[in-house]
């Protein structure tokens, strides 16, 4: 009973979590295995790999050269060979120098055999700016992974969800992309949200990939978004309940497979759509999010839906051009309000 | 390191086979692409890249590996399928793009995968080198045994996977060998033209690594030297380099007009044709008669012929079998 009462009290950031994760199936699975930039004696560059090098040792958390092509595809060779690593990838900006290993070869390899080679990886890395890193270190391309056949993906908006998202992603016998948000992680530096940091169990779980969750439920609009993006949509839930309106928010959790369901489900029952997106507005998550709900004739819309997102520009470098151009509660609530003008002829 | 007589015959009769087979695939190709040629039409479509002359590399390399040993191959691939043992029938199934076929259609010539022999190739140059390194880290965490095999072509050594794979196969000594198949050519773009080094084992001692050069497309001496650098890895001695002067007989795929080769090259490269040389070699030596070898000619020709029929009478998959196999 001691035990859970201090499991459920006990509050995690999304890096310890998802170490706590990393840590325990490794205990579990000698198959499993880390690699990467400055994971190990460090503990990762944004924590998350904190505490197993000096538990596992260099063999099973293997610091890499500067070099992810060559890692990342021996990842790929290690994981059709019957090994499991979790291999990362530092800020997903850097996919540019090892895209073919992950598109061409992790995500392929499965359908081009017919299904008899299985590629068990978990690629984790880093996504989103608001610290001024300018443009190659800022991105969060959770559309660019999710649009590309053949991996599951992931991004967590607080901590729970990180260790159970870690360990079903780990456990999955194909790969799945963990996209960790930085402003979530828990590193003070990094301007940590503090939303993210929440009660975890000590025991191992899992969160199935692939389902989404009503983090708040409401009845005027729908606020779906993905890790930080979650905690925008529930600070503006909170603003726009004092002006009386009840918001509910769904966090994706998982880009692929996408939970079109629950999606479709709130949006059936409020009528309204708003998609908070830190990635480019364009060609994107935020249109796949609104196609989704187009598409299905059960959602009888009462406003044309609306997407916050980033506009289709680099990431700039000065905080006042960056701060101007990220999702933020406020930009939600306008959103919400030049919704609330339009009138399709129905009771709202 | 010399060939036992039976390693020397497995070479030769593995030559045959798989120049049997390109011969057989040149022709099947054509069919329905003449008099105007459309790569999408006939039983084969698609890009076809053939091995024919290329044969050393895969034989002398692959005398010295078992079925347990990992092969990734490039997008020239067939050569190298047939010495690793892939099952014939589901390799051609699959090169018509057959129910039957390693991935029932799904891949085609450039993606064939056979897990029971570890064999996987990729269209994409240079990348299956990654994929070899990491195949090698496996066995080693693992403390099975086996060694991993790259095959490059010389266009590859210029790519940054080359580069960094090398790095970390020899940072972490991994029981790996990098094989360069150097056929002189990058699609069109002959060798001294793309490449800073006349030879690329050369490029080995910037990863502080062996390396090791066969001249003259020559079968006993990729089996010598192949064998040299599978051991050194099989002994945990880590990764070696090997480059082999070879010949691309054919175009780069079906449909080349080859006119930027010189005029001449391939009279003499096919007057240096690695098969009928090596078949004078294991005659004069005696390792081979004309009997012993029409029969041999024969077993594999009527072998091939039962994979072609076999794939010939496969069925294709439903369409909406396109849908499957994407996830485990």
């Amino acid at each position: 009973m001691t035990t859970t009462s201090k499991s459920t009290s006990r509050k995690l950031t999304i890096a310890r979590a998802m170490a706590e994760a990393m840590a325990q199936e490794m205990r579990l699975d000698p198959r499993v295995f880390v690699m990467g930039e400055d994971v190990g004696p460090l503990g990762g560059v944004f924590g998350n790999t904190r505490g197993l090098f000096e538990e596992f040792g260099a063999e099973r958390v293997r610091d890499t050269p500067i070099s992810e092509t060559a890692f990342i595809g021996a990842a790929v060779g290690a994981a059709s060979d019957g090994m499991r690593p979790i291999v990362e990838l530092m800020f997903v900006d850097f996919f540019g120098v090892c895209m073919d290993a992950i598109y061409n070869l992790m995500a392929k390899n499965t359908y081009f055999s017919g299904g008899k080679v299985k590629v068990p990886l978990v690629l984790m890395t880093s996504t989103g700016g608001g610290y001024s890193d300018a443009g190659q270190h800022s991105q969060c391309l959770y559309g660019t992974f999710a649009h590309l056949p053949g991996m599951k993906v992931v991004a967590p908006s607080n901590a729970y969800d990180a260790k159970g998202l870690m360990t079903a992603a780990i456990r999955d016998d194909n790969p799945v992309v963990f996209m960790y948000h930085k402003s979530l992680q828990g590193m003070g530096w990094l301007g940590t949200e503090k939303g993210a940091t929440v009660p975890v169990p000590e025991e191992s779980y899992t969160v199935e990939i692939g389902k989404a969750a009503v983090v708040r439920e409401g009845h005027d609009v729908t606020l779906a978004s993905l890790a930080a993006g979650v905690h925008h949509c529930l600070r503006a839930a909170k603003i726009l309940e004092e002006g009386g309106f009840s918001a509910e928010v769904v966090d994706l959790r998982s880009l692929v497979p996408l939970d079109r369901e629950t999606l479709r489900e709130s949006v059936a029952k409020t009528g309204r759509l708003i998609v908070v997106d830190e990635d480019y507005h364009s060609y994107g998550v935020s249109g796949e999010i609104i196609a989704s709900v187009a598409e299905y004739s059960g959602c009888r819309l009462k406003a044309a839906p609306q997407r916050v997102a980033y506009p289709d520009i680099p990431i700039p470098f000065a905080p006042t051009m960056e701060q101007w151009a990220l999702p933020n509660a406020d930009k939600v609530v306008a959103a919400f309000h030049e919704m609330m003008k339009e009138n399709r002829g129905e009771n709202s | 390191m010399q060939p036992t007589t039976e390693q020397r015959l497995w070479m030769y009769r593995h030559m045959v086979l798989s120049r049997y087979l390109e011969e057989r695939i040149e022709e099947l190709y054509m069919e329905g692409k003449t008099p105007v040629f459309n790569m999408a039409k006939g039983p084969i479509p698609g890009e076809m890249h053939l091995s024919n002359g290329q044969e050393p590399c895969a034989v002398g390399v692959c005398a010295h590996l078992t079925p347990d040993d990992i092969v990734t191959a490039t997008h020239r691939p067939h050569h190298i399928a047939v010495a690793k043992g892939v099952d014939l029938d589901a390799m051609v199934a699959e090169i018509f793009g057959k129910a039957t076929g390693l991935s029932g259609g799904r891949g085609g010539h450039m993606h064939l995968f056979d897990a029971a022999v570890n064999f996987s190739c990729s269209g994409i140059i240079g990348e299956g080198l990654g994929p070899a390194v990491g195949a090698a880290l496996s066995r080693k965490m693992q403390g099975k045994p086996g060694v991993a095999v790259a095959f490059l072509g010389d266009g590859a050594a210029n790519q940054g996977a080359f580069h960094e794979s090398l790095n970390l196969a020899a940072v972490w000594r991994l029981p790996v060998v990098f094989v360069i198949e150097d056929n002189g050519w990058g699609i069109s773009v002959p060798k001294q033209a793309s490449t800073a080094v006349p030879r690329n084992d050369r490029r080995a001692s910037g990863y502080d690594i062996p390396g090791m050069h066969v001249a003259d497309n020559d079968v006993e001496g990729v089996f010598a030297m192949a064998g040299e650098a599978i051991a050194r890895a099989r002994e945990g001695q880590g990764p070696s380099l090997i480059e082999i002067e070879t010949s691309r007989l054919a175009g780069h795929f079906m449909g080349d007009g080859e006119e930027y080769r010189p005029k001449g090259e391939k009279e003499r490269l096919e007057q240096r044709d690695p098969i009928p040389r090596y078949r004078q070699q294991l005659l004069d030596i005696g390792a081979l008669d004309e009997t012993s070898d029409a029969e041999l000619v024969e077993r594999a020709q009527t072998r091939i012929e039962a994979a072609i029929r076999f794939a010939q009478q496969s069925e294709f998959l439903p369409p909406e079998a396109a849908l499957e196999e994407v996830f485990a």
